[in-house]
């Protein structure tokens, strides 16, 4: 007999487990960047960041981590990833050359409103990049996010899951 | 001749001996409009009448012979010059003469095959058409009649579902399945996709409709995709064990049966393309193809055949067909 309608019954499916359902999702991946401190004096200043991050993912080491950096610890990282990994690196907040310059109104690139944007720059592209699954697998990043400082004469590496 | 007022021209007109009775479809022409054009099916007959009108009473149309092509072709957009003509048919309808006064001509092409149905694709057009033709000196009067041939298949013997695990390692992994691998144009799709494990920030995930028309061979292929249905599948973030389900219902998409190496030419497949995007729009997909292929209207039948073929499927099955509603199921 010719079908007038079509079965569309669901397929089957096993029934979820209730601690898969009810417990922590395996994603959970937070990073904030927080905190910015001016140090030094005269033009020997610089700005750090407070990096905290908060994962249970198991590609990071940590499941909790703290560390400083400042932007160029930043420009090395996203010059890392370009060049290790086959991943589209997002952009960071403006370099703002000109605000280094003399005979500024302002206080150039220690201004509190501009270390606001530039830390939320910071944060957007940390978040976009430690999320990204090639990224993980590179060791600029983890080192990045977890060791106490930037070893900027590493030896580029993939990171493998135990 | 006809261009200074001098000498006789004529009016072709082709009719069909079934035009009334004849189902007509609609066939998308090249520059993306609709119209409605006579359907047939391979085997079946052409026939009809030429009618040939002297545009000026009392002149004669002296002619070099008068015919009617029955023709299938494929057109390549970017090879205009090269039609592929893959049926072509002719009868001649009148010798070399010429005529008095208007005539019309009897034809009929018998059982004609017709292998391929028609298609109007975005760099191909394959296409059947009638063509009555007055062959003259300087200038041919010449009328082509478009129709449209469908291809019909019955319920495929094996239609395997299809399953599979896939995923990034570490990061995602999916079980998705699909009722079937080849489907009719109004067929639903059900399937299912199973998380098994999810480290990323999934956003949401749709499944889309591609459909890949292929031209030329060897070095030159050319491929051109059309996103024919964008279908959300679900929204928000799932965990492991959760399965999501779909029921995609085909009928509501423009699309034609898979064409496969038509007649060494072209091509048009079908793929069904899941897709996840996470919070950072990237995207995470997975392509699969399907068969689609062209059912025939369901015939009704009367309820005693319908009992009779139920009772010789079902043992000790009793065909009881009441009279009252024998007589109302009959067409």
């Amino acid at each position: 007999m010719a079908e007038a309608i079509a079965d569309t019954r669901r397929l089957y499916t096993k029934p979820q487990n209730l601690n898969d359902a009810y417990g922590p999702p395996s994603n959970f991946l937070e990073i904030d960047v927080t905190n910015p401190e001016t140090v030094g004096v005269g033009r020997n200043r610089f700005t750090t960041y407070e990096i905290k991050l908060k994962t249970n993912l198991p590609i990071f080491k940590l499941k909790e981590s703290r560390v400083r950096r400042r932007y160029s610890d930043f420009e090395w990282l996203r010059g890392e990833l370009e060049r290790e990994s086959k991943v589209v690196v997002p952009p960071l907040p403006g370099k703002a050359l000109f605000r280094q310059l003399p005979f500024r109104g302002d206080d150039g690139i220690f201004d509190d409103s501009f270390i606001e944007e530039r830390r939320q720059g910071l944060e957007q592209f940390l978040n976009k990049v430690a999320g990204h699954p090639l990224a993980q697998n590179e060791r600029c990043l983890h080192m990045f996010l977890q060791d106490e400082s930037v070893d900027k004469n590493y030896t580029p590496s993939k990171i493998r899951q135990a | 001749m006809s261009f200074f007022g001098f000498g006789q021209t004529a009016e072709i007109d082709i009719v069909l001996n079934d035009a009334e009775t004849r189902k007509k479809v609609e066939h998308k022409t090249e520059d993306g409009k609709k119209d409605k054009y006579f359907l047939f099916y391979d085997g079946e007959t052409v026939s009809g009448k030429v009618n040939v009108t002297l545009k000026t009473p009392g002149k004669r149309l002296e002619h070099y012979g008068i015919k009617i092509e029955f023709v299938g072709q494929i057109e390549l957009y970017y090879d205009r010059g090269n039609h592929h003509e893959f049926v072509s048919l002719v009868k001649d309808l009148a010798r070399p003469g010429e005529l008095s006064q208007s005539q019309t001509f009897d034809f009929e092409f018998t059982h004609v095959e017709k292998p391929y149905e028609s298609y109007t694709g975005q760099n191909v057009k394959l296409r059947y058409f009638l063509r009555a033709t007055i062959s003259r000196r300087l200038n041919d009067i010449s009328k082509e009649m478009d129709i449209v041939v469908q291809t019909l298949c019955t319920y495929p013997e094996i239609n395997s579902s299809i399953k599979m695990e896939v995923g990034i390692e570490d990061c995602l992994h999916i079980e998705f399945e699909y009722n079937k691998s080849k489907y009719h144009l109004r067929d639903v799709i059900v399937g299912k996709i199973y998380f098994l494990l999810v480290r990323i920030k999934i956003k949401h995930m749709e499944i889309d409709i591609i459909k890949r028309e292929t031209t030329g061979t060897g070095p030159s292929v050319y491929h051109e995709n059309d996103t024919i249905a964008k279908y959300e599948i679900m929204d928000g973030a799932p965990v492991r064990g959760e399965s999501i389900p779909i029921r995609l219902f085909l009928a509501g998409y423009e699309m034609t049966p898979t064409m496969r190496d038509i007649n060494k030419k072209f091509s048009v497949r079908y793929y069904l393309n899941l897709v996840l995007i996470d919070e950072e729009e990237r995207r995470y997909f997975k392509q699969q193809e399907i068969t689609l292929w062209r059912k025939g209207d369901i015939v009704r039948r009367s309820m005693s055949q319908q009992a009779t073929i139920a009772a010789q499927r079902y043992e000790g099955s009793n065909p009881e067909p009441t009279s009252a509603q024998a007589k109302e199921e009959t067409d």
